[in-house]
């Protein structure tokens, strides 16, 4: 399967070369009893390596849909989505599972951590289904991820011994653990309190300067102003697509009223 | 993903829920030591009714009167007079395959001893009685041919007579020479039998006085009928050749035309073996079956904790399919944990089921029987249950949507 995939990869050249994700003319269609429900009406975009994009729209806009399908969870019913090379609508099932395992990193509202299980397990569990990953490399690329969210003196802690911050960073090591092309968000910022989400949102932005390539999808503007670039659905279609001045978290952190400290 | 971490996925699945792991585990360990504890508890019993039988002599063979019809009334055999001593001799004469032969005569009556008395029967026989019926002396001797034929009121008891009739000696020896009286005749006991404790039916074999056969006819019966035969084939292979040369002899001796019934019937040890060994089977088949109902419940009890751990688990299910986990993956880690658990159970069960046989047959006074056959048999089961009662929860599972499994509150 692997070896499948790193052939598509080498025949798909020139066009997506430095795309990570490349969307085109996506269509997604739900059969709701006699009624065909469109939730995508044709998107074409694509997402460049070091980018850092807000997916966003109201309710029923599509963006659950179509972070979906940048996941692999769910295939288009019609168009073609790329995903570092490789035509993901044209996938199996495992091959898709395979592709969520090497290439993508998920960030769930709910952090979606395993409960009675310590923050360094969580971490390795993405490599426990990479075969070619040994037990010595698993810890020492978890302990790696830890660090890099800043939760390294957490790494024997369960989610129940730790707040809502610091089990989303949890899930965000869990994520980059498998060195992903692109780190998927659904409302990562969803379940905290503003100065958490503002941690947060230093944390991603300072993951994206290294170099990781962001899919944030939320419903929040303010959240949104601590990306590079916002994508703004309605009815299946794409209504602006547009570069923003980007914000630092860091600093949004550093102007909050002291009050909010305790 | 490769077995080993499908094996560590599992078990700290498994460990993440210890009541439940345990509570589970109970089942089987319930449902498989049961199994063995009654199967091998039944083996025992088999296997000491097996040892009794052949104590007192795989190559006895006993011929009885058979059931005699007068004018078509059955007459019943007590009162049959088909067996003679001429039989004896005959067999004694003719039969290649009979190493020893002994009449049976008995009467039953009240025995006396100075103050001590008690009901028994007398029992007579020739020289060979004893080691036909492999009896030995524990002190003292057998009568002998010449007692035999001079009447001789002599005899021979066993352990039981002893102590009830002789309840202040110390030494069985002081025995000897001391009189008994039997229907208030004076025999003068000449040996002890050495213990042979209760047969399988439960009779006292050590109540039991053995005089000369020609004593109890002519002194206490005044007839010259037999009521058995006794005879030792030459070894136990021979005991059917020896059982139809019996039958042919005692038909020729009796005159009977091939048209009539045998008017003796012939019985072996072996054939009481497998009467025996047929009833303790049946026992031990029903014991087993209603065990391996609660093998069944235990089964099930996996099902029913792996199915409410699929629901409890959509999320974590969602989660690994996100990460990577294929179909089969999930398939596979459901399937290693529910077979993980009937192992477990299963090895667990088998010890206390080894310990369970070995208490209850110790406290029986049986010998302690491994059952391989039901160790090999329950694991097997338990191996299969797992397998068989984790795969609808597994697969159930594994066809979860990841989509929806991840939304899953």
């Amino acid at each position: 399967m692997g070896e499948n995939i790193k052939q598509n990869q080498s025949n798909q050249q020139q066009p997506t070369a430095k795309s990570i994700i490349r969307i085109e003319d996506l269509k997604r269609d739900f059969v709701v009893g006699n009624e065909v429900v469109h939730a995508l009406r044709g998107v074409t975009f694509d997402i460049k390596e070091g980018e850092f994009v807000a997916i966003m729209g109201t309710s029923g806009s599509g963006k659950s849909t179509m972070l979906n399908i940048l996941g692999c969870l769910d295939k288009p019913t019609s168009g073609h989505y790329y995903i570092d090379g490789v035509d993901a609508s044209q996938c199996s099932k495992d091959e898709l599972s395979f592709i969520r395992n090497r290439k993508i990193g998920f960030v769930f509202q709910s952090y979606n951590l395993l409960p009675r299980t310590t923050s360094i397990e969580q971490v390795e569990l993405p490599l426990l289904y990479n075969s070619s990953i040994n037990a010595k490399e698993r810890r020492e690329r978890a302990e790696h991820a830890l660090e890099l969210v800043g939760m390294a003196n957490r790494a024997n802690h369960t989610p129940n011994q730790m707040s809502g911050g610091q089990q989303q960073r949890i899930a965000i090591a869990r994520a980059i653990v498998n060195d992903p092309v692109i780190l998927l968000a659904d409302e990562a910022t969803g379940n905290l309190d503003t100065r958490t989400s503002y941690e947060i949102m230093s944390l991603f932005q300072k993951l994206n300067d290294q170099g990781v390539t962001i899919g944030f999808v939320t419903h929040e503007p303010d959240i949104a102003l601590f990306t590079k670039r916002q994508v703004m659905l309605r009815d299946g279609r794409i209504m602006k697509d547009l570069l923003v001045d980007t914000q630092s978290a860091q600093a949004a952190l550093d102007a909050l009223p002291a009050s909010d400290d305790y | 993903m490769n077995i080993a971490n499908l094996l560590k996925v599992a078990w700290d699945a498994i460990l993440r829920n210890k009541t439940r792991t345990l509570l589970t585990i109970l089942g089987v360990v319930i449902g498989i030591s049961s199994v063995i504890a009654m199967v091998s508890l039944g083996q025992s019993s088999q296997q000491s009714i097996t040892e009794q039988v052949s104590s007192t002599g795989t190559n006895m063979i006993m011929i009885m009167r058979a059931n005699q019809r007068r004018g078509g009334v059955n007459m019943g055999s007590d009162n049959a007079q088909s067996l003679t001593i001429a039989d004896v001799n005959v067999i004694e004469k003719q039969a290649k395959y009979v190493s020893m032969v002994s009449p049976l005569v008995s009467a039953g009556g009240q025995i006396v001893s100075g103050n001590n008395n008690a009901q028994g029967s007398l029992q007579g026989g020739s020289t060979d009685l004893l080691e036909i019926r492999k009896l030995s002396l524990a002190t003292g001797s057998n009568f002998t041919k010449e007692d035999i034929s001079k009447y001789s009121k002599v005899c021979v008891i066993g352990q039981t007579v002893v102590n009830n009739l002789f309840p202040d000696v110390d030494d069985i020896s002081e025995v000897i020479g001391k009189d008994i009286r039997f229907k208030g005749v004076p025999l003068k006991v000449i040996g002890v039998l050495e213990s042979k404790g209760n047969n399988s039916m439960g009779q006292d074999q050590d109540d039991v006085i053995i005089a000369p056969y020609t004593t109890v006819q002519k002194r206490f019966l005044g007839t010259n009928y037999l009521q058995m035969i006794y005879c030792s084939a030459v070894s136990e292979e021979y005991c059917d050749d020896a059982v139809t040369e019996i039958s042919l002899l005692l038909r020729e001796n009796h005159r009977l035309s091939d048209e009539q019934n045998d008017d003796f019937e012939v019985r072996t040890q072996a054939e009481m073996l497998s009467m025996m060994n047929s009833m303790t089977s049946t026992l031990t088949l029903l014991l087993a079956a209603i065990a391996s109902i609660s093998l069944v419940v235990g089964g099930i009890g996996i099902m029913n904790i792996m199915y409410v751990t699929v629901t409890e688990r959509t999320k974590e299910i969602g989660l690994r399919m996100a990460i990577g986990a294929r179909s089969k993956d999930i398939l596979l880690q459901f399937l290693i944990e529910s077979a993980i658990l009937s192992l477990v159970g299963g090895l667990i069960g088998i010890i206390l089921g080894l310990l369970l046989s070995y208490a209850g047959s110790s406290a029986l006074g049986m010998p302690f029987v491994v059952s391989y056959s039901a160790i090999g048999l329950s694991f097997v089961v338990c191996a299969a249950t797992g397998i068989f009662f984790g795969w609808y929860p597994a697969k159930k599972a594994a066809n979860l949507d990841p989509i929806t499994a991840l939304r899953y509150e």
